[in-house]
């Protein structure tokens, strides 16, 4: 395994000690990219939260390689303890000492920091996550978003070499979660840090990842970039309604009239409703299967005001016997459209053939 | 329901042959339960032994501190004749018309010796407690124990209370200071006799015999308790325990006879 | 009211309970803590050995006491060895018992605590950058702060209310071994029941006061503990 300085590497075979079923083994050889947010995703079970305390140290391994950007973490018997390890974990659940007020709770990491902290660097995390008014206070007067905003400046300010995080949003409810979407975006933006962020919500993924691990029995299934996996029609974990694609966009020009955007990509372009974007900024779009069908020739009399020529490159059985799934190539993005059957059949589409792609709905994710 | 009832009967009759029964045995026998203080322990156990040979009568011993029995009877408790481990309890309980003051009796005296563990320690003699080499000298607490008052008595009489002061550790009976001594924790100790001679042979360790006029008697009292007043056995053992042939195994047990 | 060597006993009785109550807190605490995180095998016989003091009676386990104090005991041994000759009958000795004796009443509180705190804090803490060590006084001690406070209280009542290895190891030594419980036990052997009656009330009262005070302020704690974690 190289040492790159700019990547992850992990190699890792690891039955854990408590784990509920006797033959679980998480095995699995990864190289993730040294910067942006790794998502893993993954049903419960799936060796998620044992990866991530693998990385962390927390979990004991007997054997196995961790290296973090050129540091060497494990390798075989040579370990590096956890508490040497610049490595910020959030956990799932609510993880602040009680006995600390949220400014203890917060240096507590700082403290112990082998490197300094400059204090812009200091102030421009507390800001990102929100905590100046909150300082003073204690964990039990704080909300479920509150502490977990607190838990996780708490891990950057650290300064780690690697962030994970370990379903952050589960414990909340939908609000909360809505209440804390933003600043995760923000580090995104705003941090160098890599994080490694586990998940089993689709919608966090597509928000927030770039790179994408499909985790299930403790193996990869599926990893790469986050476009590209999601539009992976062999992914053998069904998403049903939430199957679809995800890909960068551009602003390109306001339509105040009609209070649209119309947003360029690598393929073509698509007018989308008007959030607030400035222009020139890059936009995050989600399109889902089921928003998109096919047609032969460009209909001007439907409602729809988004339609991409695109190439069939494989048509798919979905999960639902009466649909198949389509994808295709429309310019360097990937188009996914679930259509009948019977659709199908009527307009005898086969791989190879040239379609309009008829997009109902558009998102913008960030 | 007639099986239940029959089985009733069955029962009650059970009850009533096992009434008959001990109602029987309390013609011929009687019971006792005696209060024996613990110093006196192996003694008693022959006396009841030989005594429920001769008589037929049973006989229950309870081992314990004299005082705590002495607290116990004055609460009720079921005994009916007590052999305390000095002449003050026995004599209280005949004031607060607990026993019977006829009944009273002194049953052994018990005789003291300064006795160590280390076999080469005392060598018969009273040097020992003169010379001072020693680390730690055991006596009953005198203010609990007869014995320990004894022990005091003699330590005053050879006029050395002030070199030994300093020496002195307190077990709260006999039995206690006896451990102290065993285990070597002190290094002499004033004991009883019994302690450490059976059948005339000193068991372990060297001892010297404390000559009787360096103490007053330790005179062990036994009494008739109030619940006892008619039980054939619980006044037949004291007659047995006063009869030559009581004392003679008394005294095989280390203790002088009780009246001189 | 009460005679001088009454007063001594008190005051001895409340010296040697403060120390073996401090003394416990130190050595308890570690032991505590390893039984709480261990998962060695050694776990169950060391924390079986810990309770057996509930399970001797105490007269038994000072007559042991007493053995291994002794000069060919394993005790009387060591602190032969060291010049210190042997320590029955001593201030010490007694410390020595007390804490024995006294032992599970410290560590099972604190060994609850520990355990009541869970993995996670400490894991937290290990990714902030904090050492075994300082996880253990920087987490774990202030977060079972209740258990320390049970376990300080159980282990004076304790030590106040102990008799059985006090009389066995002790030799009733005014002002040395003499304490309170002896004190009032030669009272009743003595038929000095109206001594004894004074004393024994005063020990319930001191008794009832002190867990009385530390009873209620243990509740405020305890709230103020639980409304954190929540």
């Amino acid at each position: 395994m190289t040492a790159d300085s700019n990547t992850i590497n992990i190699a890792i075979q690891h039955r854990p000690n408590k784990s509920r079923v006797q033959t679980f083994c998480l095995d699995l050889n990864l190289q993730l990219p040294g910067k942006g947010i790794t998502a893993i995703f993954g049903e419960s079970g799936s060796g998620k939260t044992t990866l991530l305390r693998c990385l962390a140290g927390l979990e004991k391994m007997l054997g196995g390689e961790i290296h973090v950007k050129g540091l060497v973490w494990q390798s075989g018997s040579k370990i590096k303890p956890i508490h040497e390890r610049r490595v910020g974990y959030v956990f799932q659940e609510s993880s602040l000492f009680p006995h600390l007020s949220v400014e203890q709770n917060i240096d507590y990491g700082v403290k112990r920091s082998p490197v300094m902290l400059s204090k812009p660097n200091y102030e421009k995390i507390i800001e990102l996550m929100g905590l100046y008014s909150l300082l003073e206070r204690f964990p039990e007067q704080l909300s479920g978003g509150e502490r977990q905003r607190v838990a996780i400046a708490r891990a950057l300010l650290i300064e780690p070499d690697i962030l994970l995080m370990d379903e952050p949003l589960a414990s909340l409810d939908g609000r909360r979660k809505q209440e804390i979407m933003p600043y995760l975006e923000s580090m995104h933006e705003k941090l160098d840090v890599p994080i490694i962020y586990v998940t089993h919500s689709i919608d966090e993924v597509a928000r927030l990842a770039d790179h994408l691990v499909v985790l299930q029995g403790g193996t990869v299934m599926a990893e790469g970039p986050l476009g590209e996996v999601l539009a992976n029609t062999d992914l053998p974990i069904k998403l049903g309604e939430d199957t679809g694609v995800v890909f960068e966009a551009r602003v390109a020009e306001r339509d105040d009239d009609w209070n649209l955007l119309r947003a360029e990509f690598l393929g073509g372009e698509l007018w989308v409703r008007d959030g607030g974007d400035s222009l020139d900024q890059s936009i995050r779009i989600r399109v889902l299967a089921r928003d998109v069908s096919l047609a032969l020739s460009a209909h001007t009399d439907t409602s729809i005001i988004n339609r991409l020529w695109g190439r069939i490159e494989k048509i798919h059985e979905d999960e639902d016997r009466a649909m198949l799934l389509v994808r295709l190539v429309v310019g360097e993005v990937r188009l996914l459209a679930r259509v009948s059957r019977r659709s199908a059949h009527q307009l005898a589409i086969k791989i190879g053939d040239e379609v309009w792609a008829q997009i109902k709905g558009v998102a913008i994710l960030r | 329901m007639y099986m239940v009832a029959f089985r009733n009967w069955q029962f009650i009759g059970l009850v009533l042959l096992t009434g008959l029964s001990s109602v029987r045995a309390s013609i011929d026998a009687d019971e006792a339960t005696i209060a024996v203080a613990s110093n006196f322990s192996a003694a008693a156990q022959q006396l009841a032994a030989d005594f429920e040979n001769k008589s037929g009568h049973k006989i229950n011993l309870v081992f314990g501190s004299s005082g705590r029995f002495y607290a116990q009877i004055s609460n009720g408790a079921p005994f009916d004749a007590f052999l305390s481990a000095d002449q003050e309890k026995p004599l209280a309980l005949v004031e607060n018309e607990l026993a019977i003051k006829d009944s009273l009796f002194t049953y052994a005296r018990g005789a003291l010796v300064l006795w160590s563990a280390d076999s080469e320690k005392v060598n018969n003699s009273v040097d020992v407690l003169r010379s001072n080499s020693f680390n730690k000298i055991a006596i009953a607490n005198p203010r609990l124990a007869p014995y320990g008052l004894a022990g005091n008595e003699v330590i005053e009489r050879l006029g050395l209370s002030n070199d030994l002061s300093k020496k002195i550790v307190l077990g709260e009976n006999i039995v206690q200071t006896y451990q102290f001594v065993a285990t070597e924790n002190a290094e002499i100790g004033l004991v009883a006799y019994s302690q450490v001679f059976f059948t005339g042979q000193l068991s372990a360790g060297s001892v010297w015999i404390v000559p009787e006029e360096l103490y007053d008697p330790i005179r062990q009292d036994a009494v008739l308790l109030n619940r006892g007043q008619s039980n054939r056995a619980a006044s037949g053992f004291l007659e047995f325990v006063k009869s030559h042939e009581g004392q003679t195994t008394i005294q095989s047990f280390g203790y002088r006879a009780g009246e001189s | 009211m009460f005679s001088e060597g009454d007063v001594t006993a008190i005051f001895l009785t409340l010296r040697l309970a403060t120390t073996v109550t401090l003394i416990l807190l130190v050595l308890g605490a570690p032991l505590a803590w390893w039984l709480a995180r261990t998962n060695s095998r050694l776990k169950g016989p060391i924390g079986a050995l810990v309770a057996l003091p509930l399970v001797l009676p105490p007269t038994v386990l000072g007559f042991y006491l007493l053995l291994a104090l002794g000069p060919n005991g394993p005790i009387g041994q060591v602190t032969q060895s060291l010049g210190l000759g042997t320590l029955a009958f001593s201030y010490s000795g007694l410390v020595i018992g007390s804490v024995l004796y006294s032992l599970p009443f410290v560590v099972q509180p604190l060994q609850n605590a520990f355990e009541a705190i869970g993995d996670r804090p400490l894991e937290v803490a290990a990714t902030l950058g904090a050492s075994p060590i300082d996880r253990y006084f920087s987490i774990a001690v202030p977060m079972a702060k209740p258990g320390f406070f049970t376990a300080a209280v159980l282990g004076f009542a304790h030590t106040v209310g102990e008799f059985g290895v006090v009389l066995m190891i002790g030799g009733n030594i005014p002002g040395e071994t003499r304490v309170v419980s002896v004190q009032i036990y030669d009272h009743v052997e003595a038929l000095a029941y109206d001594e004894a009656n004074r004393l024994a009330l005063l020990m319930i009262v001191f008794s009832f006061l002190v867990l009385l005070s530390v009873y209620s302020l243990r509740k405020k704690s305890q709230r103020q503990i639980l409304s954190f974690g929540s």
